[in-house]
């Protein structure tokens, strides 16, 4: 029976292995990357984040800006019970890197229908890079709890 | 062939002082279970846009009952279930009684975290989740009642340690009985685990919510938190586990095969603590480095739950052929299906091997943006700790309670039957919320005053809302089970814990007595922890207290 346990045990520990590896080549092969460290904002004792926000770029500018010939920035502010802008209007295939940040509790920041799906966390950065192939109206919503008024916290995102 | 039994063999029966604080937490635990699944039905009616919430006494939002559905179903219930059932394994495993003082201590230090964090939560001033998410912020009640329920875990764990201490002494050159070995190392995985929830509720928001802190730092406050967030899953399952190795095998007629793997599972399990940031993948501030080693921790730590699918279902098997079963899965349907603890427990498992798969699909990487937050997650957790845990603790509760009041289980019929509607119950309630989740639907959210809505939510909605009201129906029926039993089950002599046997015996020379020295394994945990925690703690230090809270509500 010893040898049946050994075996198992060792088909286990394969698959496993077997699926970290792919996980690995999605993430470096494939280029499927994960919301990372992008920095921070500094609130000193005393400020309002909300304030420091207003003089803090790329936040004193949000909305949708071409960076480069075919590459876009949308810089979002999510503050309870909405996201500033509320609708993002973005060209068909370009590349979009989205930047948010929290003003008051954590948020969070998922384009239904695609894997941009962010926290954004009060003091941090949060990027990430996208490019629509498919026309249309996408729903974009808070997806993390933020107080009694959570379920309407909402926008949309229209490529065409 | 089966002699070695996972416990020590002198036939010890506790005293009755000590019965009765074990009894008093199983059914703490399951009277705050009963206002947890009353609150859990809202929740799931409300994905099938039926607010049921609104008819609820107290209860003002659907944020509220969520909160006291969390608290009580994933923290006080299952703290009350360990402390109560992993006593009695310990002391039994042991043959002798833990330190009384010790566990009156723990429950009424429980009893009243419990009632300090209730009353902040049904006076609608802690709506902030089970999850806390500073700078969300509850009154200061909150944050002290859960600390305390942690604290109860620690000095159950104290009680487990002395008893284990005196035993040693007792028993010079033996090792450690199974039975107990499993209760107390639970114990141990747990007293690592808890100290970033701690950290989190007693340094920064317990001060905070009192006003001596101006504000946090919620990077670092939920980084705590999920430090906590994850092993805690297994602080729920291990008891489980406690019963699928060392009582199952016995009550389904066979025995358990491999003393050493038993154990080496176990280890693992406190080896592997710092698994957390797998539930910050799509966070910011936290480097994609950091999320690969996390993941693969985490692939590492499926690993005991396949040893156990093996040893488990091994047992299982010869349950099965000993009583006539036969072919490749001919067995599977001669295991004692009749016996409702025996049942409910076999279709935890079956759900407990769903529930790991689909978890597993959240612990990989960057799959997890497809479904981080959305319904899928809540459909994984229903199938872990809301039906193998939770399923489980009924087919426990089917011989403890019997065991526990020395009467019989009324109607065992109806307990099966329990049983199975609950099994369906949750498999249609978890496929709901994960089919909606592939399509976006988020998880904690009011879906009947949302703001918005698919057409592609609607349809596993009201399988959500479905199979929510049959496990609702189900577990009224197991509380109605459990009172029966209580006040009409026929009276019975005091009998022994259904303790299983091993196979092979544990070795008493060679490498595998080094496997009880629990210190070993608690400073190679601590030593990962460090290396995976460090730099990141340090990076936050000293933390920056700017985000001022939103007093909720």
């Amino acid at each position: 029976m010893e040898r049946y346990e050994n075996a198992f045990l060792a088909a286990c520990a394969a698959v496993l292995v077997i699926f970290l590896c792919a996980l690995g080549y999605s993430s470096v092969a494939m280029g499927v990357h994960l919301p990372s460290r992008s920095g921070m904002i500094y609130c000193g004792a005393g400020q309002k984040l909300r304030m420091v926000l207003r003089k803090t770029p790329p936040f004193d500018h949000t909305g949708v800006q071409e960076i480069a010939p075919g590459k876009y920035q949308a810089v979002v502010i999510a503050k309870t019970w909405a996201f500033t802008p509320d609708e993002i209007d973005l060209p068909l295939g370009a590349e979009v890197r989205f930047v948010a940040t929290s003003a008051d509790v954590t948020h969070g920041f998922f384009i239904v229908g695609t894997r941009v799906n962010m926290m954004l966390i009060p003091g941090q950065i949060s990027e990430f890079d996208y490019r629509f192939t498919k026309p249309g109206e996408y729903l974009l919503i808070c997806h993390e709890y933020c107080g009694n008024l959570h379920h309407t916290m909402s926008g949309k995102v229209v490529v065409k | 062939m089966s002699t070695a039994i996972v416990s020590e063999p002198s036939g010890f029966a506790l005293p009755q002082g000590q019965l009765n604080v074990i009894r008093w937490n199983i059914y703490f635990g399951f009277a705050v279970l009963a206002i947890g699944v009353i609150m859990g039905l809202g929740q799931a009616l409300n994905y099938a846009q039926v607010d049921v919430v609104q008819y609820y006494p107290v209860v003002k939002s659907y944020y509220q009952g969520l909160t006291i559905h969390g608290v009580f179903n994933a923290l006080v219930l299952t703290t009350a279930f360990a402390n109560g059932f992993i006593a009695l394994t310990t002391a039994r495993g042991l043959g002798r009684k833990l330190n009384n003082a010790l566990l009156h201590a723990a429950f009424w230090t429980l009893l009243i975290g419990s009632l300090l964090a209730a009353c902040a939560m049904f006076a609608d001033k802690a709506s902030v989740l089970y999850t806390f998410y500073a700078p969300l912020e509850a009154h200061w009640t909150f944050y002290l009642g859960l600390a305390l329920v942690v604290v109860s875990t620690w000095i159950t764990s104290a009680a487990q340690l002395v008893a284990l201490r005196g035993w040693r002494k007792d028993h010079p050159g033996e090792r450690v009985p199974l039975l107990a070995f499993m209760s107390i190392a639970t114990y141990v995985m747990w007293d690592i685990a808890s100290v970033g929830l701690a950290v989190e509720v007693v340094v920064f928001l317990l001060p905070w919510s009192l006003g001596l802190l101006p504000g946090v730092d919620p990077m670092l406050d939920r980084t705590l938190f999920w430090f906590t967030g994850h092993p805690i899953v297994y602080f729920w399952l291990l008891p489980i586990y406690v019963s699928w190795y060392g009582l199952i095998p016995k009550q389904s007629g066979g025995v358990l095969f491999s003393d050493t793997l038993t154990r080496v599972a176990f280890i693992l399990f406190i080896l592997l603590v710092p698994v957390g940031f797998h539930h910050q993948f799509v966070d910011p501030g936290v480097s994609q480095g950091l999320k690969f080693t996390v993941a693969a921790l985490t692939f590492a730590i499926f690993f005991p739950s396949l040893m156990t699918a093996f040893s488990v279902m091994y047992a299982l098997e010869i349950g099965g052929r000993r009583r006539g079963g036969s072919g490749l899965v001919g067995w599977f349907f001669r295991i004692p299906w009749s016996d409702p603890s025996v049942a409910a427990q076999v279709l935890a498992m079956i759900a407990f091997l769903l529930g790991g798969i689909s978890g597993l699909m959240n612990a990989s990487y960057n799959m997890n943006m497809e479904i981080h937050n959305t319904a899928f997650v809540p459909g994984h957790f229903h199938m872990t700790i809301g039906c193998a845990v939770a399923l489980s603790y009924m087919g426990i509760a089917y011989w403890l309670i019997p065991y526990l009041e020395r009467r019989e289980l009324w109607s065992p019929r109806l307990a099966r039957f329990q049983a199975f509607l609950y099994f369906f119950g949750i498999m249609i309630f978890s496929h709901g919320l994960m089919a909606g989740g592939m399509e976006g639907m988020p998880r904690r959210t009011d879906m009947v005053h949302a703001s918005y809505g698919l057409a592609a939510w609607k349809i596993p909605g009201i399988m959500t809302g479905v199979g929510g009201s049959l496990m609702f129906a189900s577990a009224m029926l197991f509380f109605f089970i459990l009172v029966m039993t209580i006040v009409a089950g026929k009276r019975t002599q005091p009998h022994d814990l259904p303790f299983s046997a091993t196979v092979q015996a544990p070795a008493t020379i060679g490498w595998q007595p080094r496997l009880d020295q629990l210190s070993y394994w608690v400073l190679a945990s601590v030593v990962l922890v460090i290396a995976v925690y460090g730099p990141f703690i340090l990076g936050h230090f000293p933390p920056r207290l700017t985000t001022a809270g939103l007093l909720y509500p």
